[in-house]
């Protein structure tokens, strides 16, 4: 005998999105830290503003410098890795994961809370004051170690509800940091148009793919590195999994699951958005995009995909008063 | 690591007799540990306590840090009761179960034994726990105490005494289970020859029970949930493991509503009925519109939805009346009232400083007694009179005559020992025992219980926020001189 399928509390479905967007927050952070200690050595002479994008592209600029004044690489390395009081460094990231995980631990898998856990006691361990040479094995690590959360979650939780909820909040991330990367990069690297084609422009732009694991494919796929190439691919994309139509596109499958709302039925206002989102980014040209601005146009998605985060939480996390009422009488 | 040196030292050793021979029922462990490599005792002990971290099985540690997260010490030292012991005490806990909750549902309706004068009626009124807003309210199957976790100790006269009934909302359960399981996993060998009775059937028993107690006009398969304050709890950890054990849902006071006295809990698909809530926040925070108002763990109107019975609640509000350590000393006459039976179950001796007479005799041999307050719990508010200065002395002595009704005094215990893993060697500590009661349509005793070890040398503060610790209890289905004949 089976019961009837166990409905999904409100208050789970919102923490189990959290949980998947720190995961994938932190394990973005990592990469893009990796990427630039690794870059930085092929540009031996290069100042120190090389860490200034970084900081930029996670959005929290104006906290940095009330902390911490100017932009030196341990400062920005402390500021995003480990500062507890940033909150989105990855040992807070990894911190409100597993906070959101403790509050839904019968709901998630246990393996899936023994790897959040261990991750959460691991980054305490090395935080405190790590060797800089320790940093791309420890960066490394907390990356393998999200990818293994990742790879557990799907073998070990049922494809539930609030499986799709938990899918939803990785591919939001995952688009939102694309998206940042992208936009941040292209900003630093178009002014110089005179460098175009130099070794250094494609170290730069090698190292774009390599911050969203995207270098191999981008080559099997396109060959040369080109600016509107890898745009094109970092956009609109449909099966390069951060990509941002990928992740779009996802996050809409999830979200019919769980609006499970009939053909011809009365949409809710998430699922109107993304249809239009979806619409608009299967229609889209690069190249017409970025000659009309790529900042604007990379802006203009994340306001978007920032409002069906915010649909979400109407939708399906804060029911109250009038509609809770409502759906009461439908639901009986 | 062998038990050559191990002292008794004059205490009642669970392990070992008088002359410092093996007791029977711990012969084959003993011989088992004795035989062990050099070293594999230890690393053993080393690699449970790897587990619990990496499992997260931590306790909250209040006034302390925010966040500030601790492993429940584990000691790899079981702690064995015999066959012949274990049915003796599964028959008493039972007798007093049944007795507590008869009192209980008198106070709360007729108040026969009030008006018999076989419990004061000013101690009822003046108990801390004591709930006017519970008057007249008829549980289902007529239970107050559904889970219960009943402290006993054992004396150096070899007697097992009841120290506390603990009716409220008693934790612990949780870490009977996983030492279990951490044992097994971590020390498979010493099971080998002896009939240890099974735990793992507490999660099922515990859901039949709730699923038993659903209100009359419920659906055909009641919805069950278990209400938390939340992962801040100290005993949060606990909270969500009994909710993954059951498949029921983990709900805090924000998923739940009432409407029309009915408790619903908001899903993304709407509301859904509730209709047992096995709550594990104390009464005073369940419902703002009942208790406390300035609570916001609890459900407004929660308490006028129990009562209309449209909702169950385990445990039922109200019956910590019975956990007040004056009613406590009540208790063998409680059995007697209602019953018609002698307690099986002795209590420890307790003078109540409301008495004069008694009052006296307390403040004049405080260093010999243990002062209890009789509402705290969790080993606060306590005077160990052995162990105490002369100034906490004074102070205890200033706060009993101010308000003696919320003082009792015990005769000091020597609460037997259980070698216990003191770095590279064993050492006797002291323990006490909680088992758990379950009571639905019928009363289910687990077999066994929460052993707690108090760690610090000398020490018989056994509570987890006093330096306290835990070991797996084995209760044996037969003895085994008894498999021997």
């Amino acid at each position: 005998m089976t019961r009837e399928k166990r409905p999904l509390l409100s208050r789970v479905a919102d923490s189990v999105h959290w949980m998947a967007r720190y995961i994938e927050r932190a394990e973005n952070v990592a990469r893009f830290i990796g990427v630039n200690l690794h870059l930085q050595l092929d540009l031996p002479l290069a100042p120190a503003h090389q860490w200034q994008p970084l900081i930029d592209t996670s959005g929290d600029i104006e906290a940095y410098k009330e902390r911490y004044g100017e932009v030196t690489e341990e400062k920005v390395i402390r500021f995003l890795a480990f500062d507890e009081e940033h909150p989105n460094s990855i040992y807070s990231c990894l911190r409100s994961a597993r906070e959101n995980a403790r509050s839904v631990r019968e709901t998630i898998s246990s393996e899936m809370w023994e790897q959040i856990n261990s991750m959460y006691l691991q980054i305490q361990l090395q935080r405190t004051a790590p060797h800089h040479d320790a940093l791309p094995e420890i960066l490394r690590g907390i990356r393998l170690a999200c990818h293994m959360f990742q790879g557990i979650t799907d073998a070990t939780m049922t494809h539930d509800e609030a499986w799709h909820f938990l899918r939803m909040g990785r591919m939001m991330e995952r688009a939102d940091k694309t998206s940042r990367i992208l936009d941040v990069k292209y900003f630093i690297l178009l002014p110089s148009p005179a460098n175009v084609g130099t070794p250094y422009d494609d170290l730069h732009w090698a190292a774009v793919l390599k911050s969203v694991s995207g270098f191999e494919t981008y080559r099997k796929q396109r060959g040369r590195i080109s600016p509107l190439g890898i745009v094109e691919f970092l956009v609109t994309d449909r099966e390069f999994p951060r990509a941002i139509r990928h992740c779009v596109e996802v996050t809409g499958e999830s979200l019919r699951v769980v609006a499970g709302t009939p053909t011809g039925a009365t949409e809710q206002e998430s699922e109107r958005l993304m249809r239009e989102l979806r619409k608009e980014l299967g229609e889209a040209q690069m190249d017409i995009v970025i000659q009309s601005g790529l900042h604007e146009y990379l802006d203009g998605l994340q306001t978007r995909m920032n409002s069906i985060g915010d649909c979400l939480t109407q939708d399906f996390f804060m029911l109250r008063g009038e509609e809770l009422a409502a759906r009461a009488r439908i639901g009986q | 690591m062998r038990f050559d040196a191990y002292q008794t030292d004059g205490f009642h050793d669970e392990m070992f007799d008088a002359a410092g021979n093996p007791r029977p029922e711990a012969k084959l462990l003993i011989e088992t540990i004795n035989s062990l490599e050099e070293g594999q005792l230890l690393r053993s002990q080393r690699a449970a306590e790897r587990l619990l971290l990496q499992m997260g099985i931590t306790f909250n540690v209040y006034g302390d840090s925010a966040g500030t997260e601790r492993i429940f010490p584990f000691d790899l030292i079981p702690r064995i009761v015999r066959a012949d012991d274990w049915d003796w005490i599964e028959r008493g806990l039972k007798q007093r179960i049944r007795g507590l909750n008869e009192f209980i549902n008198d106070i709360y309706h007729d108040k026969k034994i009030l008006k018999d004068k076989v419990v004061p009626e000013e101690i009822i009124k003046s108990a801390a726990f004591y709930r006017p807003q519970c008057e007249g309210i008829d549980p289902p199957l007529g239970v107050w105490c559904h889970i219960t976790g009943t402290d006993l100790v054992r004396h150096g006269d070899g007697q097992i005494y009841v120290l506390e009934d603990n009716l409220r909302v008693p934790s612990g359960v949780s870490y009977v289970l996983e030492n279990r399981d951490l044992m097994k996993r971590t020390f498979p060998s010493v099971f080998e020859g002896l009939t240890v009775r099974p735990v793992s059937e507490y999660p099922e028993k515990l859901l039949e029970m709730l699923e038993a107690i659903c209100p009359p006009n419920c659906s055909d398969i009641p919805t069950v949930v278990l209400l938390t304050p939340g992962i801040y709890n100290s005993a949060y950890f606990e909270h969500s493991y009994l909710a993954r054990q059951m498949g029921i849902q983990l709900v805090e006071g924000r998923d739940l509503t009432v409407q029309d006295k009915t408790v619903f809990m908001q899903t993304t698909r709407g509301l859904r009925r509730v209709d047992v809530i096995y709550r594990r926040i104390d009464d005073d925070f369940l419902d703002p519109k009942a208790f406390r108002s300035d609570s916001l763990l609890g459900v407004p109107g929660l308490v006028e939805a129990y009562r209309a019975g449209n909702v169950a609640l385990a445990n039922a509000p109200g019956n910590g009346v019975a956990d007040d350590k004056v009613v406590y000393a009540y208790v063998p006459d409680i059995i007697r009232y209602y019953l018609g039976e002698d307690a099986i179950l002795p209590n420890v001796p307790t003078y109540l400083c409301w008495k004069d007479t008694d009052r006296k005799y307390v403040l004049d041999n405080l260093d010999q007694l243990v002062v209890k307050a009789a509402n705290e719990a969790g080993g606060y508010g306590m005077l160990v009179g052995p162990h105490s200065t002369a100034m906490q002395r004074e102070q205890f002595a200033a706060r009993i005559q101010a308000n003696p009704r919320n003082y009792i005094a015990q005769p000091t215990l020597a609460l037997s020992r259980v070698p216990t893993l003191v770095e590279d060697h064993m050492e006797g500590r002291h323990v006490d025992l909680r088992p758990y009661i379950l009571f639905g349509k019928d009363i289910h005793v687990m077999a066994g219980g929460l052993t707690r070890v108090a760690l610090r040398k000398g020490s018989l503060v056994v509570n987890s926020s006093q330096g306290g610790g835990s070991k797996d209890t084995w209760v044996l289905s037969r003895n085994p001189e008894a498999a021997a004949s």
